[in-house]
């Protein structure tokens, strides 16, 4: 099965090329069955896959065939096979094809229901590229692949405004990243000779630690550009502008995951190089709590789930920068399953309302949208770390590693932020699902979505209860066996003791506990009324309804710069180049209208001219016959 | 008595530039065709004086006549042809009201 592994991307890059050239004249409502069931197909395999690597199959490289081969520069179009790979097949396929079914039903109503399924089946292929390859180049290629199509899904309503500047923004922003990712990459090839994972991490020891600290700043830069770390992190509120699906299968489960993947990937790297994981470590924890102050006062309800993201993403990068990337792919897992169901039930929620974002509008759903509403609350309950939903085991694990780790701001960091996501995800839950209806209207026509909707609801409430037991007894639990060889080079990872664990799980959740009943107190019980704390606390209630100014300080700081930048070339480009090419144009055209006189069209002129030739001729030669000339 | 060479090629010379001037100055194009045959005749004339001059030791004028002949035939058909389908596309055989080459 393994040696198949190619079908698993070959499948959905086939539902695209058929959805791509067939879908708008004749397949049209059929491209959403023909995409889901191609990524469907793609899932079953990857389960194969995986229960085959879980069987004890070692690391296995399918090579596909050599794409580069220039002396000693070899690359090949290759799949590397292992623990971590497999993981990461599963949760990519598994959550894209609920997103899939359940897009069926979003996306119903809309005319370019094709187009969407034309891109949809594309960015999973090239995530399951970027998951798969075997060394960073084609990782690279993935890497590039969904960016485009996160580029292309976010303005996928381009008829409007925001979305096409969103995906114009988000797209810059990865940009930056790409050039860290590119920069790493040809050094790394530099230094060691190679790009194959394998081979590089087998000759960590050629390089100095400068070097090596060069080369993990560097795909760090890649990751924080992709996974929305600071100071690239304004892409992904915004990139909210596209359809709900695309924000929880690209911009929560998958492609922004891709920065953590790449890290930790790259552990022999990043473990070799001293200073680059503390730096890790930092963003992750400042953009944790950076993050999850802002979502504190979102009115979008899906705003609310992309500070979260960014926020949630930040721990995944504290645990990769404390030495515990078997925590972070297990956050990342249990993330991608109750982050997507969270964004899924926004959507379900928005699609009742009849596309309102705005949860002051909302409130009461509860009573209309059941299904929904208690699929969300699991979720929510996972994202709170509340025992024993899935994100309580991966969450905790972060935080308590950083505490191991000896890191007690970090930790600190962690379990404040924890209480923070539980406030903001609480007061999320009762602005939309309790309370009294503020909208009347809108609360009237408000309906429950259909099965094809609320079926991937379950399934992925389902996955957010089970998820985390993956991860049981902690520490020691399954997916510490599975992945922890791979990525943990030096040595079993330390087992620490169960009362240590539970001492520190006590106080998150009690953390967590704590941010869920002043969320209570506040948006229940009104006590303290949310205005009169926004009142009391006006700069800093400004400062996060503004997101720290971060936007403004790029457009005056970057934005502008270039902007101004670009008009100096522009204005170059206009009377320089083109003024040279112009001048030349005109010296010519001149030219030819002078010219243009000589051809009368008088056939008579031309005979004359030919006639005074020949006369000429004769002159010249009887000259030279006489021997006037000579 | 012999008619000296210097004679057929003045007859020659004054032939071809009386046709020259025809082509020249003439507008009706059928009578520049007759003066285009004028000059092509001059040059036949001076081929066979050539010829007859040089007698045995080379009679490749007289040949190069026979040519003559045959492209001006060609030269005839394809020329009246032309006048005959700018006659039909408007009516005129005049050679100066016709200008759509005129740059």
């Amino acid at each position: 099965m393994v040696n198949l592994v190619w079908a698993i991307p070959a499948l959905p890059l086939a539902a695209f090329f058929v959805n791509g050239l067939f879908g708008r004249r004749w397949l049209k409502q059929a491209t959403g069955p023909i995409a889901a069931g191609a990524v469907g197909a793609s899932a079953l395999m990857a389960t194969a896959v995986f229960l085959e690597v879980l069987g004890g199959r070692a690391q296995t490289t399918v090579v596909l065939y050599q794409w580069i081969g220039v002396g000693d520069f070899r690359i090949d179009i290759a799949a590397l096979v292992d623990p971590l790979s497999a993981v990461m097949l599963l949760v990519v396929t598994v959550v894209s094809f609920l997103v899939h079914v359940y897009s069926i039903g979003y996306m119903s109503h809309d005319h370019g229901f094709h187009r969407f399924f034309t891109w949809l089946p594309l960015f999973v292929f090239a995530m399951l590229i970027l998951v798969l390859a075997d060394n960073y180049l084609l990782m690279f290629v993935g890497w590039e692949g969904v960016g485009v199509c996160s580029y292309l899904l976010i303005g996928y309503w381009f008829e409007r405004h925001e979305p096409s500047v969103a995906a114009k923004k988000a797209f810059v922003m990865n940009r930056i990243g790409d050039w860290g990712f590119t920069i790493g990459m040809v050094t790394t090839f530099l230094v060691f000779g190679s790009m194959n994972f394998v081979d590089v991490f087998h000759r960590v020891g050629m390089a100095s630690q400068a070097v090596l600290t060069v080369i993990c700043l560097a795909f760090f830069l890649g990751a924080c550009g992709k996974s929305a770390q600071l100071p690239l992190s304004s892409w992904l509120p915004d990139a909210m502008e596209g359809p709900t699906p695309v924000s929880a299968l690209i911009h929560a489960a998958t492609m922004v995951t891709a920065g953590v993947y790449l890290v930790a990937r790259s552990t022999p790297l990043f473990e070799a190089a001293g200073p680059a994981l503390p730096i890790v470590a930092a963003v992750g924890a400042l953009t944790a709590i950076f993050a999850a102050t802002i979502a504190l006062v979102q009115n979008d309800i899906k705003r609310v789930m992309a500070y979260s993201t960014v926020s949630q993403l930040g721990y995944m990068f504290l645990a990769l920068g404390v030495g515990a990337p078997v925590a972070a792919m297990f956050h990342l897992a249990t993330h991608a399953f109750f982050k997507a169901l969270l964004f899924l039930g926004s959507g379900s929620v928005i699609h009742g309302m009849q596309n309102e974002q705005d949860m002051r509008k909302m409130g009461g759903l509860r009573r209309k949208m059941p299904v929904t509403y208690w699929t969300m609350l699991v979720a929510g309950g996972a994202l709170a770390a509340m025992p024993p939903l899935a994100g309580f085991w991966s969450k905790d694990e972060i935080v308590g590693a950083a505490f191991l780790h000896g890191d007690t701001l970090l930790w600190g960091v962690g379990v404040f932020t924890g209480a923070l996501t539980a406030f903001y995800v609480t007061r999320a839950m009762v602005l939309t699902f309790h309370g009294e209806p503020r909208d009347q209207h809108l609360y009237d026509h408000a309906h429950e979505s259909p099965a094809v909707m609320t079926l991937p609801l379950i399934v992925l409430a389902v996955g957010s209860v089970l998820a985390g037991f993956v991860g049981f007894p902690p520490e020691a639990g399954f997916i510490h066996g599975f992945i922890g060889p791979v990525v943990q080079l030096h040595g079993a990872a330390h087992h620490p003791e169960y009362t240590v664990i539970a001492a520190l799980a006590a106080v998150s959740v009690a953390a967590g506990l704590i941010g869920i009943g002043i969320g209570l107190a506040m948006y229940r019980g009104r006590r303290p009324d949310p205005a009169a704390v926004a009142r009391l606390t006006r700069p800093v209630y400004r400062l996060l309804v503004n997101k720290y100014f971060i936007d403004e300080l790029y457009d005056r700081r970057f934005v502008a710069f270039f902007t101004g930048f670009g008009g100096v070339m522009s204005a170059f480009d206009v009377h320089i180049i083109d003024g040279f090419v112009n001048r030349l144009g005109w010296v010519v055209s001149a030219a030819g209208g002078g010219l243009r006189r000589a051809q009368t069209g008088v056939v008579g002129n031309y005979a004359l001219s030919v006639v005074v030739g020949l006369l000429a001729l004769m002159a010249l030669y009887g000259g030279y016959a006489v021997g006037v000339l000579r | 008595m012999t008619i000296p060479l210097a004679a057929f090629i003045a007859v020659s010379a004054l032939l071809f530039f009386v046709g020259a001037a025809g082509v020249l100055v003439r507008r009706n194009a059928v009578v520049i065709l007759m003066c285009v045959e004028l000059m092509l005749n001059a040059a036949n004339l001076a081929l066979v004086a050539f010829s007859r001059r040089l007698g045995l030791i080379d009679e490749r004028g007289s040949v190069f006549v026979v040519f003559v002949f045959v492209v001006a035939a060609a030269e005839v058909a394809v020329g009246l042809a032309i006048v005959l389908a700018m006659y039909r596309n408007r009516p005129t055989v005049d050679l100066d009201e016709v200008q759509q080459m005129r740059g």
